[in-house]
């Protein structure tokens, strides 16, 4: 009896010892259950000894990574280190006690020191590359009717203006790391520019009369697919990276959007509305006869993005409540619908997505970890944020 | 009691040995070696990837010359916005999500076709706009149609095609600014804005 009480008494106190360590849970997700689609299931981790931002950003960076922060006894590795200086981390496997990692990041913010970290750690857990040190390309509405071309990191922080035209500009699309494609009306009609970061060297791509817009660079960099309409109806062309050799694929009499590659830049998926309602179809970059991607349950599908795996296509579908992110298989069937929201775009690692949501003219952008349908919102910047783009 | 005491004084111990034996391993608390040869990554060890924002410059101006460039059609785009603007009253309205110009409005295409005979030396833009209610891209090429199919019926009514420009703005200047169909009908329009070549009208041929 007494001894009893001894060993609960003696437990109790070391339990609570041990539970008045802070730890912080950022959000409750189920870890067990089967997750849609066939993508792989979060990853669970315990994360300890980082602070403050350092703490948030690997956290936040990780769950768009697929992997999640839960309790030592469910996580399958113990992610450990420090940012008294410069950020440390190293990685243990829970079950055999195996050391994975163990680094030190000099150089740059903590911020970018702890994007790298968590990179390191997801390409180690997951195989699959990271997407914490990349950068995404939107558009701002700035007011007075006027819109600039802006970069950032994936998570929105570190924004600066690339335009300062004054005018309107659409549809940025990254081409290497430091070239964006878009669309500016800036000499009077929407025309497709290249904008070289680094020089600020800015060329005309497109300037025929009438629109010319949405560019989309192939996955190679060797071609742009864009909307011309300059036959009479918007169309959708191929031709090289400076615009010359242009094919013309689509000859419709209505109008087509927003073209997209697949990853191994042999298809060309695009909206139209020849057909009545839009929807979305494939075509052959080398020409050839548009065969219907299929979306069950997602009608007026728009602003298709091929993933990066070539599995899926992200699009929007509009229904009489506004506007829906979905995914659907890459040769067409059923629609899976994620989140309110608009113009979805992958990430490098074919899992999270980051779209656009709200009403016209105060539109913010978000991040979704599609598996899981976790958000984050970014910060919005100035009046209005849409058509982002994700260098990848 | 004295020997809950005794029981507090064991745990306390207990966890301060615990921590001690932790504090005895190095590997803990400093554990970074230089070179790890499990950590599958492109990039040196603990170095950065390209997480540094990108060292941006002032752009240049928009260099027009490209191998997109036409060279063959007028630079309507370089032309202004005439100071008299006779067919403000004319904006054709379309259905949602069509670009047919329905039989209502084809009298204010015939009014526009007939005016424009007084204004030699002159051109035309069409500027095709929608409401809210569809996605960015999707409503740039929507109001570029539906310019475009102004057009068409100018041209059948004798206008130069050479000297009517097209230009979609898609959903992002709305006429109406609420999110109501009495202001979407008023932003599912084709405005017509007479142009003067650069310089004003004086240097027309």
């Amino acid at each position: 009896m007494k001894l009893k009480s001894f060993c609960r008494h003696f437990l109790t106190t070391v339990v609570l010892a041990t539970l008045a360590a802070p730890r912080v849970f950022a959000q409750e997700i189920d870890i067990t259950g089967t997750v849609m689609g066939g993508f792989p299931p979060p990853v669970p981790v315990s994360i300890s000894g980082f602070t403050g931002e350092v703490d948030s950003v690997l956290k936040q960076d990780l769950l768009f990574m697929g992997i999640v922060n839960t309790t030592p006894d469910k996580a399958k590795y113990l992610i450990s280190g420090s940012n008294a200086g410069r950020v440390e981390g190293r990685v243990i496997d829970r079950i055999n006690k195996n050391q994975l990692l163990a680094k030190a990041y000099t150089g740059g913010t903590q911020r970018g020191q702890t994007h790298a970290l968590a990179d390191d750690i997801a390409q180690l857990i997951t195989r699959k590359p990271g997407i914490a040190q990349t950068k995404i390309s939107f558009k701002v509405e700035t007011g007075g009717g006027n819109s600039e071309i802006y970069v950032a990191d994936y998570d929105g922080v570190n924004a600066k203006s690339v335009t300062q035209d004054r005018s309107l500009v659409a549809a940025p699309c990254w081409s290497d790391k430091s070239t964006l494609y878009y669309t500016s009306y800036k000499l009077g009609s929407p025309f497709i520019f290249s904008h070289q970061l680094t020089t600020g060297a800015r060329k005309a791509v497109a300037s025929f009369s009438g629109l010319n817009s949405s560019p989309a660079v192939s996955p190679d960099r060797s071609r742009v697919a864009m909307i011309l309409s300059k036959s009479g109806s918007p169309d959708v062309y191929v031709g090289n990276p400076d615009g010359s050799g242009l094919k013309q694929l689509t000859s419709t009499r209505e109008a087509e959007s927003s073209p997209c590659w697949s990853p191994d830049g042999r298809t060309i998926c695009y909206v139209s509305r020849d057909r009545g309602p839009a929807s979305l179809y494939a075509i052959s970059a080398s020409g050839g006869s548009p065969r219907r991607i299929q979306t069950n349950l997602a009608p007026n599908p728009t602003e298709p993005d091929w993933s990066p795996d070539g599995r899926w296509i992200a699009f929007t579908s509009q229904v009489s409540a506004g506007f829906n992110i979905c995914i659907v298989p890459s040769q067409g069937g059923d629609a899976i619908v994620l989140v309110p929201g608009e113009d979805p775009v992958w990430a490098p690692n074919s899992r999270a997505v980051i779209y656009c949501k709200g009403r016209d003219r105060s539109k913010t952008l978000s991040l979704l970890d599609v598996p899981t349908k976790q958000v984050k919102t970014i910060a919005r910047i100035s009046e209005s944020n849409s058509q982002p783009s994700w260098a990848r | 009691m004295k020997f809950s005491r005794v029981v507090n004084l064991l745990a306390m111990a207990a966890i301060l040995c615990a921590s001690a034996v932790g504090c005895k391993n190095p590997q803990r608390v400093t554990p970074i070696p230089k070179q790890q040869a499990a950590a599958p990554t492109d990039r040196p060890a603990g170095s950065l990837g390209d997480a540094n924002p990108i060292n941006t410059v002032q752009p240049t101006p928009f260099d027009p010359a490209g191998a997109g460039v036409p060279s063959t059609t007028l630079p309507l785009n370089t032309w202004q916005a005439a100071s008299e603007q006779p067919f403000r009253s004319d904006t054709v309205y379309f259905d949602y999500d069509k670009s047919t110009v329905k039989p209502g409005e084809v009298s204010k295409i015939e009014t526009v076709a007939n005016g424009m005979k007084s204004h030699a030396g002159k051109a035309l833009r069409i500027e095709g706009h929608c409401d809210e209610r569809g996605t960015e891209e999707y409503n740039r090429s929507l109001g570029e149609r539906r310019a475009q199919a102004v057009r068409e019926h100018l041209v059948r009514l004798g206008l130069d095609s050479q000297l009517i420009d097209t230009i979609s703005f898609g959903e992002d200047k709305p006429g109406e600014p609420g999110h109501t169909e009495a202001a979407w009908s008023k932003n599912r329009r084709a405005e017509f804005i007479l142009l003067e070549p650069p310089g004003g009208s004086a240097s027309a041929k």
